[in-house]
């Protein structure tokens, strides 16, 4: 596969403390790539890497083909988790200074600019100076300079927090129309629900490790293996009665406003799938009848705490 | 130059310009200086002199004949008892002088006031009875013509100083150079507390606001330390600049109008400081060395303020490392105080070769004349300090602006200079 950015054996260590251990990522081209893990887990100083602030105690990062270097960045956009602009600046003055110091020059930059600001629709605050902003507008001018450049690369920390619905779904927007044409997208989160609608593949990072990588729907897949759900009419007890036994976590829900309830049931095999849908429609009439993939919450979860007690032991 | 650091410089650079307290402080520190010095004159001449009328009582009977008013003190002798005068509204001071007030003068003099009389007054007073009394003493010798033996022998010297060390002579004033030297090294001190806190204030502020990470993710920590280091220094040439104009105007107009008073005057010191005002070529060789020690000292003291504000998160926590920087600069004025006193010492020769406190040292130094090689030790010294220094404040910077939370130990910032 064509990968942007390989990172390999990456280690890092402060002072008593290892931020980074062996971890190991390849993004794709083209892709959403979730960075996900806890608070502390090491994401930042993985970013930080791959943005060439800092530098790994050992370890390669590869990008597009030959070894990272500081000439690399030009061709990246980094949207850290703490925003931050020069409070007293003008807006465009402001988004001048980053585009030039992504190597722009002035006619190009000042064009990007004022095609980005229609485009978000903020072109009225060109004149305005920061503070006079409030946190959401001044996220909005901190996206355009992350992307103005046109990176082949963008890493977004945490890119939603802070905005409101309708500013979210705008930058989600543009997060995916940047995907189509062409950019790769690294997103760094803790919100599971934007990672199931954006991500194309994660890798989960816990205490300083690569824990789980791969494409979302394989790992859902994966994680989800066998777990069942019913919707159904008629006496719960006859259905646990019947197909109780046959798997592990037989699970009653509520019933619905429509008059149906609902069971979850956890089999050993798929195999086991005929036989339980054959004893439950003996003891009740099933409505529906389906494969419950895991959300990536909980992915998340299983996986960070599976991690957690394998290292305590 | 990459241009990276240009963007940067220019950004730090226009952005301080550009603010209205950049403005108002180039405008007003001149008006407040030319104020400040005119105010004592200004006060004097806008007072108007208060009139006091004094009683005299004199048991001596010979000294109060001999005081004399001026415009605004008056002597009354009286002869009514210091009781009675002193409920007298129409006097503002009783002076009672003792019979014995020629012999025991310590003794034999009171001053009764109403209110605490004012300085030229009670001064006036004192010497017109010391006047008084002396006349009387002198009388006593009985010597004929006394008054005009003693105006003949006395004698005020006053005389130039000819440099030897110098291709030709010229005439140099000490207390020129001693006051120059004293306005420079105030001049130094302010800048380099005032522009070192600036550069460290705003890496402090670009620390909390967070912006600091987007622009290390465009162009090295080192270089955004030295742009802000640059941009800063450069806004404090810009008002140097604007002020040495403004200064040189001032002077073009009053040096030859002095230069005129001098020579009218006669009084050899003032000529010589005239003269060496009017010397460009004086002025023009110590401007650039000035100018050279001024940059030196300002670079090396705010690369040291660099990573103090790279270390902490908030200037509170910064004013107590920030001892480190303002030490030395406090060392080295008041070595610089000593130098002034006795500029070729061997420890005027030491303090202006350590780079710390060299700045200080030169800037007393300089106007008193330093040979050559003395002032190309000290500038080579203190160049070559500053990029050891810059070297090993960027190592701390570059870990420091990253460290969020505790405030760190001096031990710990020395232990970030070794990270790789």
């Amino acid at each position: 596969m064509d990968n942007i950015l390989i990172a390999e054996n990456i280690t890092k260590d402060f002072t008593g403390h290892r931020a980074l251990d062996d971890v190991s990522i390849a993004v794709p081209r083209g892709k959403v790539y979730g960075l996900l893990g806890p608070n502390g887990a090491g994401k930042t100083t993985l970013i930080r890497i791959i943005n060439h602030i800092t530098a790994p105690d050992s370890g390669y990062v590869e990008f597009d083909g030959h070894a990272l270097t500081a000439a690399d960045v030009a061709h990246i956009g980094y949207l850290p988790e703490e925003r931050g602009l020069y409070k007293k600046m003008k807006v465009g003055e402001q988004a001048m200074f980053f585009a030039r110091l992504k190597g722009l020059s002035k006619h190009d930059a000042e064009k990007a600019l004022r095609h980005w600001f229609d485009r978000l629709e903020i072109s009225e605050w060109w004149d305005k100076k920061i503070e006079e902003l409030s946190k959401g507008m001044a996220q909005k001018v901190q996206f355009i300079v992350t992307v103005l450049h046109q990176p082949k690369l963008l890493i977004f920390d945490e890119p939603f927090s802070g905005f409101d619905p309708i500013n979210a779904g705008i930058l989600k927007r543009e997060i995916l129309r940047l995907r189509s044409e062409g950019a790769t997208v690294i997103f760094s989160t803790h919100n599971m629900a934007s990672v199931e609608e954006l991500c194309d593949e994660i890798t989960l990072i816990n205490r300083s490790r690569n824990i789980l990588s791969g494409p979302v729907g394989q790992l859902r897949e994966q994680f989800g293996a066998n777990i069942y759900e019913f919707s159904f009419a008629g006496n719960p007890e006859s259905l646990r009665a019947a197909v109780g036994h046959m798997g592990a976590g037989f699970d009653l829900g509520s019933v619905d406003d429509s008059g149906y309830a609902r069971a979850t049931i956890s089999l050993q095999s798929p195999d086991d799938v005929r036989p339980l849908l054959a004893a439950a429609n003996e003891a009740v009439h099933i409505n529906s009848f389906r494969h419950v993939l895991p959300s990536m919450d909980d992915i998340f979860v299983a996986a960070v705490s599976a991690s957690n007690s394998e290292s305590k032991q | 130059m990459n241009s990276g650091l240009k963007l940067i410089i220019s950004r730090e650079y226009l952005s301080r310009v550009k603010r209205k307290s950049f403005i108002i402080s180039t405008i007003l520190v001149p008006i407040l200086m030319i104020g400040l010095s005119a105010a004592p004159a200004l006060v004097m001449m806008l007072s108007t002199p208060e009139s006091r009328i004094v009683a005299v009582i004199d048991e001596s009977g010979d000294v109060a004949g001999r005081l004399s008013d001026n415009g605004e003190v008056h002597f009354i002798e009286a002869s009514a008892p210091l009781d009675s005068l002193r409920s007298d509204e129409a006097y503002d001071a009783i002076l009672v002088l003792g019979a014995d007030v020629v012999k025991r003068p310590g003794q034999s003099i009171t001053l009764y006031s109403r209110g605490a009389p004012a300085m030229a007054t009670s001064s006036y007073i004192s010497q017109q009875l010391e006047n008084a009394i002396e006349d009387i003493r002198l009388e006593a010798y009985d010597i004929a013509n006394i008054k005009q033996i003693l105006a003949d022998v006395q004698v005020t010297v006053d005389y130039p100083t000819i440099r030897i060390d110098k291709e030709e002579d010229t005439a140099s004033s000490a207390t020129l150079s001693y006051f120059i030297g004293l306005m420079l090294d105030m001049m130094l001190y302010m800048f380099i507390l005032i522009y070192g806190q600036m550069v460290m204030n705003s890496i402090i502020e670009e620390k909390n606001n967070r912006v600091l990470e987007i622009v290390v993710s465009s162009v090295k920590p080192t270089s955004l330390m030295l742009g802000k280091i640059v941009g800063v220094g450069l806004v404090a040439i810009t008002q140097i600049l604007i002020w040495a104009v403004v200064l040189g105007a001032c002077s073009l107009w009053t040096v030859p109008m002095l230069s005129g008073l001098a020579e009218a005057d006669g009084n050899a010191e003032f000529t010589a400081a005239m003269g060496q005002l009017a010397d460009t070529g004086f002025i023009t060789s110590l401007f650039v060395y000035l100018v050279l020690f001024f940059i030196g000292g300002y670079l090396f003291y705010s690369a040291i303020y660099a990573a103090i504000g790279s270390a902490v998160d908030n200037v509170q926590d910064a004013s107590q490392l920030s001892t480190i920087a303002t030490m030395p600069v406090i060392i080295g004025i008041v070595a610089s105080m000593a130098i002034l006193n006795n500029p070729n010492s061997t420890l005027s020769f030491w303090v202006s070769v350590f780079p710390f406190t060299s700045p200080m040292a030169m800037m007393s130094r300089l106007p008193y004349g330093v040979p050559m090689w003395e002032i190309l030790l000290s500038l080579a010294v203190l160049y070559a300090s500053f990029m050891a220094l810059i070297w090993v404040c960027a190592k701390i910077y570059r870990v420091g602006i990253f460290m969020y939370g505790k405030k760190p130990t001096l031990m710990e910032i020395i232990r970030w200079a070794r990270y790789k």
